[in-house]
C-alpha cells in the first residue's frame, strides 16, 4: 500500500483501486441510505402505493402529478411554500442578517458579542424548541399580545388570523443568525480603505451601500439566498409544532402538505410525487449554488 | 495641529454612529431575547403561562417534575444514542474518506466532491416518506440502528466537504517523510493528519451532533414505539398526551434538552464564527 506519490504508470489501475478504498464505507452509506430512497422516491412517485395493501401497487405513470396539479389543496400548499419561502428567507432572514452584520461593523465590542450571542443561540436551540418558543410568543394569552396590550395597539389571534406569517416570522428568528455569520465574514473582507474613501468622497450611507458594499459581497450575496432558500424548502418541525399546517390547512407547506397525504390518508405515491417536485425543485437551486461555487473544487 | 483639528470632527461622528449602532443592534436583539428569556423565566415560575414575566418566587420545581425516568433520562439517552452513534458513523466515514480525496489526485475526485456538494443541499425532508416505505420493506424502521444509519447518510454530505478542507489544510510534507519510513496511508491518517487537524475534527464532530440533536422529523418518521423516542419527539408529549399543558415543564424540558448543544456549540463557536462560516461551504 501506500508509497510515495508518483506520476500514474502502467498497472496504476490496482494502486487506484486500493487508494480508493477509504472512500468505500462514505460511498455504501450514501448510496444505500442517501441514494436509495431517492432512486426510490423517483420510483414510487409513478405508483399508488398506499399505507394498506402494499402488496399490490400498480404503475401509474403521470396520475400524481395531474392529481397533484387539478388539487386545490395542492396548489395551496405551492402558493403557502413560495409566501414562506419569499417572507421568511428571501426577505427576512436575508435583509436582517445584512442589516445585523453591517451594525456590528460599526458597534462595540461588548454590544456586538451580547446581540451574537443571542442571535445564534436561536439559531442554535433545536428547531422544536424553537417552535415552542415561538408559539408561545404568538398565541392570544402570548408575549406579542401582551406587548401590543400595553402600547394599546389592538391585539389579536395571531396563528389563526394570520398562520403563514407567524411561522415565516419564527423562521426568520431561527435562521437569520446564518445570514448574519456569512454577512459578517463578507463584510471583514471588504479593505477599509474603499468604504473610507467614498465616506472622505462624499458619499452618504445608502450609497455606499448601494455602489460599494452590495456589489463587492455579490458572491455571498448569492450564496446565502440560495442556502436559505433550500434551508426554508424543507423545513417540517417548526411549522409542525405551531400550527399542524393549520389552522385548515392555512398555514401547511409542502412538506406538510407530503405528510399529510403519505400519511394521514394513507397515499403515499401521491405523498411521494408531492417530494419529487421538492427534490427537484430543490436540486434546481442546488445546481445554481454550485454554478456560484463553481471555482470552488 | 492640522491632524488633530481634522481628526476630532472625525472622531466624534464616528462614536456617534457607534452609538446609533449599539441602540440599533440591542433593539432588534430585545425583539430576539424575548422568545428566549420566555423559556428561561418560565422554567423557574410556578406559575408560568404564555406570557414572559419574571416569577414571584424562583423555584426548581418544574426542573422537580420533568427530571424523571421517563419524561427526561429515556428520551436524553435515547437523543444520546441516537445521535452519538451517527456522528460517530459520520466521522469516521468523513474522516476515511476525506483521506484519498485530499491526498491522491484523481480523476474522479472532481466529480465525486461535485456530487458531494450537490447533495449537502438537497432538501432532505422531500425523501423522508420514500425512506419510510424503504424502511418497512427491509425492516429497518422503528430500529435504532436504521435511524442511527439514515442519520449519518444525511450528515455526510456536508462532513465530507468540511473534513476535506481542513484536511487540504494539513502539509502534505509531514507524511511523506512517514511514508518514506514505511507507514501505511492508514497510519500516516490516524497517527498524523488527523492529530493535526484536531480542531477541524471537532468541528464535524460537534456540527453534526448539533445537527442530529435538533433533528425533528428524521425519528418522527422513522421510530415508532415511544420508549426509543429521542428529545426531540418525546418533547410533544407535553402537548398530546398529558391533558392540560404545564408550561413551566415544557419550558424546564426544552432548558434541559437545549443545554448540551448549547454548550457544544460554544465548543467551536469561534471556528465556525470567524471568517471561514463554515467550512468555505458558504465562501463567496
Amino acid at each position: 500500500m501506500g508509497t510515495k506519490v508518483a506520476p500514474p504508470r502502467r498497472g496504476g489501475l490496482l494502486r487506484s483501486l486500493t487508494r480508493a478504498l477509504p472512500l468505500a464505507p462514505a460511498v455504501v452509506l450514501l448510496l444505500l441510505f442517501l441514494a436509495g430512497p431517492i432512486a426510490y422516491c423517483a420510483y414510487i412517485a409513478f405508483t399508488d402505493l398506499q399505507l394498506t395493501g402494499q402488496a399490490h401497487s400498480s404503475f401509474v405513470g403521470l396520475d400524481n402529478f395531474r392529481t397533484a396539479f387539478k388539487d386545490d389543496a395542492f396548489r395551496n400548499a405551492v402558493w403557502l411554500t413560495l409566501v414562506f419561502t419569499v417572507l421568511s428567507s428571501l426577505v427576512g432572514q436575508n435583509t436582517l442578517g445584512l442589516a445585523l452584520a453591517s451594525l456590528m461593523q460599526r458597534a462595540s465590542k461588548p454590544v456586538r458579542t451580547l446581540v451574537g450571542g443571542i442571535v445564534i443561540t436561536a439559531w442554535v436551540l433545536p428547531e422544536v424548541v424553537a417552535g415552542f418558543l415561538l408559539y408561545a410568543f404568538f398565541r392570544r394569552e402570548g408575549t406579542l399580545n401582551a406587548i401590543l396590550d400595553w402600547l394599546h395597539l389592538p391585539s389579536q389571534n395571531w396563528m389563526f388570523t394570520l398562520p403563514i406569517l407567524a411561522v415565516s416570522f419564527a423562521n426568520v428568528w431561527r435562521g437569520t443568525a446564518f445570514s448574519m455569520l456569512v454577512y459578517s465574514a463578507a463584510l471583514n473582507e471588504i479593505p477599509k480603505e474603499i468604504t473610507e474613501a467614498a465616506e472622505v468622497d462624499g458619499a452618504g450611507g445608502w450609497r455606499r451601500l448601494w455602489h460599494i458594499t452590495l456589489p463587492m459581497i455579490r458572491r455571498s450575496i448569492g450564496t446565502n439566498l440560495m442556502l436559505n432558500t433550500l434551508q426554508t424548502l424543507s423545513v417540517f418541525g417548526l411549522i409542525w409544532v405551531m400550527t399542524r399546517g393549520g389552522p385548515g390547512n392555512r398555514s401547511q407547506t409542502l412538506p406538510l402538505f407530503m405528510y399529510e397525504q403519505a400519511f394521514q390518508k394513507s397515499m403515499i405515491g401521491y405523498g411521494t410525487a408531492v417530494a419529487l417536485l421538492l427534490l427537484v425543485v430543490g436540486s434546481l437551486f442546488s445546481v445554481v449554488y454550485m454554478r456560484l461555487l463553481r471555482t470552488e473544487v | 495641529m492640522a491632524l488633530s483639528t481634522r481628526g476630532t470632527p472625525f472622531r466624534s461622528r464616528r462614536t456617534g454612529r457607534r452609538l446609533a449602532a449599539d441602540a440599533g443592534l440591542l433593539a432588534l436583539a430585545a425583539a430576539f431575547a424575548l422568545p428566549l428569556a420566555w423559556v428561561v423565566l418560565s422554567a423557574l415560575d410556578a406559575h408560568a403561562g404564555l406570557t414572559v414575566k419574571v416569577p414571584d418566587g424562583v423555584t426548581l420545581a418544574n426542573f422537580d417534575a420533568v427530571l424523571k425516568p421517563d419524561i427526561t433520562f429515556t428520551p436524553m439517552l435515547n437523543s444520546l444514542i441516537l445521535c452519538g452513534g451517527g456522528t460517530l458513523l459520520t466521522v469516521v466515514c468523513a474522516a476515511l474518506a476525506a483521506y484519498p480525496l485530499s491526498r491522491f489526485r484523481s480523476r474522479l475526485n472532481r466529480p465525486f466532491l461535485l456530487t458531494i456538494l450537490f447533495a449537502t443541499s438537497l432538501p432532505i425532508t422531500a425523501i423522508m416518506v420514500p425512506v419510510y416505505a424503504l424502511f418497512v420493506r427491509v425492516n429497518l424502521i422503528d430500529t435504532m440502528q436504521g435511524t442511527i444509519f439514515f442519520f449519518a447518510a444525511s450528515q455526510l454530505p456536508f462532513a465530507i466537504w468540511l473534513m476535506k478542507n481542513f484536511m487540504d489544510g494539513v502539509p502534505k510534507e509531514l507524511e511523506e517523510a512517514a511514508w518514506t519510513d514505511g507507514a501505511s496511508s492508514f497510519q500516516s491518517l490516524v497517527r498524523i493528519v488527523l492529530p493535526l487537524m484536531g480542531p477541524g475534527v471537532a468541528v464535524v464532530t460537534v456540527f453534526s451532533f448539533v445537527m442530529m440533536w435538533g433533528n425533528f422529523f428524521v425519528p418522527f418518521m422513522l421510530l415508532l414505539t415511544p420508549d426509543q423516542m429521542p428529545a426531540s419527539v418525546s418533547i410533544n408529549e407535553f402537548f398530546g398526551n398529558r391533558g392540560m399543558v404545564v408550561y413551566g415543564q415544557l419550558a424546564a424540558f426544552s432548558v434541559i434538552y437545549s443545554t448540551p448543544v448549547l454548550l457544544l456549540y460554544v465548543l467551536i463557536a469561534r471556528r465556525l464564527g470567524g471568517g471561514f462560516a463554515l467550512g468555505g461551504a458558504v465562501k463567496g
